[in-house]
């Protein structure tokens, strides 16, 4: 049988870390509130991109460009997987949702060259290590996700697919539904398709275009596909700290359960320490 | 058809919305030369090259810092979408200077590969322009 202070010791390391669950979890409620709010900041370059795409479109045959080029047979050809996790633990099955479902990818894909891009240490310590070429990781992604990073991730991607190394390019990652739901999602990067995008109303103004319809259409291509992995990875960085709260909450929620049930394990220990001395000292008077 | 008074001006990058504004007269590093918006102006489209830009209302201007991308103007509309932009208040002007330093160290060394000095020279010319632009914007003040 444990003794009192065995069960005292045990007490106060589960408060201990009740603590330490309790304070992360506000950490990632206040980072959460900022992290939807960079989602939502970028729907409006998305809304207006979507309109002068519009507007190129009458002019210019999107469908040329080589970022939009659907290659035949490219169901079977070879693919390039970005896989977005996270570079900490502690968030639930944030982490594992995202390696279940790439896992599961690889082995539906199977005799297809399939290479990956991994971004998060927890998505390249793990997906690193499946025998498939890694095309390029990326991890300790800094707290503030910016373009500079989207774009770190997408040139890689960019390249491969015109070079023909690849005929498609897909991100997997965390899609922040709600703070209780994040859900997986698989989404086709390139071929890159213009109807990804929220729609917006097409104009028929007639534009001058400045230097030329074609370098404009190349350069929003350029920035859609780049802006598609931002949204990606500021969802995946929001869904994180929602699935770090959740599972925080729920590991404090817990904790409180063990110290309840320790402390009542205890007051059985001392409530028997004590029975057992009035016995002896009754024990004892009797004897003499 | 009478001429609008104002320009809306909708300043975007995929990161943030940097300006939602009405404006009487802009200034933006168009891919082939800067080129000024007055209401009422045609209909372009034009790509953006790294410089700086401003917008004035009034007597009040405001710089920023542009680094390419492209501008959508109509006649009452300015819609900008740039890759990377940071109004003057907002510049980082030590980060600036340090990149500043940096690019200048790289480029004296003689055994730089071309590629590389490529690149070095187009941070170098951010890192400029960065400090053109918010040394305009505290002159003002």
């Amino acid at each position: 049988m444990p003794s009192l202070i065995d069960m005292r010791r045990r007490i106060r390391a589960v408060r201990s870390t009740q603590q330490i669950t309790k304070a992360m979890k506000m950490v990632a409620a206040s980072r959460l509130r900022r992290a939807q709010e960079r989602v939502l900041a970028t729907r409006p370059f998305a809304q207006q991109a979507r309109q002068v795409l519009s507007s190129i479109a009458s002019r210019v045959d999107p469908s040329a460009h080589p970022l939009l080029e659907r290659r035949p047979g490219a169901e079977r050809g070879p693919m390039l997987v970005i896989a977005i996790a996270a570079d900490r633990g502690l968030c639930g099955s944030f982490n594992t949702n995202v390696i279940k479902t790439v896992s599961g990818l690889i082995v539906e894909n199977q005799g297809r060259p399939l290479s990956l891009g991994l971004v998060g240490r927890k998505s390249r310590d793990f997906l690193g290590r499946r025998g498939l070429p890694v095309r390029f990781d990326y991890v300790n992604l800094p707290k503030i996700i910016g373009y500079v990073e989207a774009e770190a991730i997408a040139q890689p991607a960019v390249e491969d697919f015109m070079s023909g190394k690849v005929d498609s390019v897909v991100l997997v990652y965390n899609e922040f539904k709600s703070v209780i739901q994040q859900q997986v999602v698989v989404e086709p990067l390139l071929p890159f398709r213009p109807e990804s995008l929220p729609p917006g109303e097409a104009s028929a103004v007639e534009y001058t275009f400045e230097p030329s319809p074609e370098r404009i259409l190349d350069v929003l291509l350029h920035r859609l596909v780049v802006a598609q992995v931002l949204r990606a990875l500021l969802e995946s960085n929001a869904a994180f700290f929602a699935a770090q709260m959740t599972a925080m909450d729920a590991a404090t929620r817990n904790s409180t359960e063990v110290i309840e049930s320790l402390t009542l394990e205890m007051n059985k220990i001392r409530q028997a320490a004590i029975t057992r001395e009035i016995i002896e000292v009754v024990s004892g008077a009797q004897a003499q | 058809m009478a001429l609008p008074k104002h320009l809306r001006l909708e300043f975007v990058t995929p990161e943030r919305a940097i300006a939602h504004e009405e404006v009487d007269e802009l200034q933006l590093p168009g891919e082939e030369g800067y080129f000024g918006v007055l209401p009422g102006h045609a209909p372009l489209l034009a790509a953006l090259r790294t410089g700086e830009m401003w917008y004035r209302r009034g007597q009040d201007v405001q710089y920023a810092f542009v680094d390419g991308g492209f501008a959508e103007v109509l006649p009452d509309r300015v819609s900008i979408m740039a890759q990377v932009a940071e109004r003057a208040e907002d510049i980082d002007i030590q980060r600036a200077e340090a990149a500043k330093r940096r690019a200048e160290d790289a480029l004296s060394k003689p055994s730089l590969a071309d590629a590389e000095a490529e690149r070095t020279r187009i941070a170098m010319l951010r890192a400029i322009t960065r400090l053109n632009v918010a040394r305009r914007s505290r002159r003002q003040l």
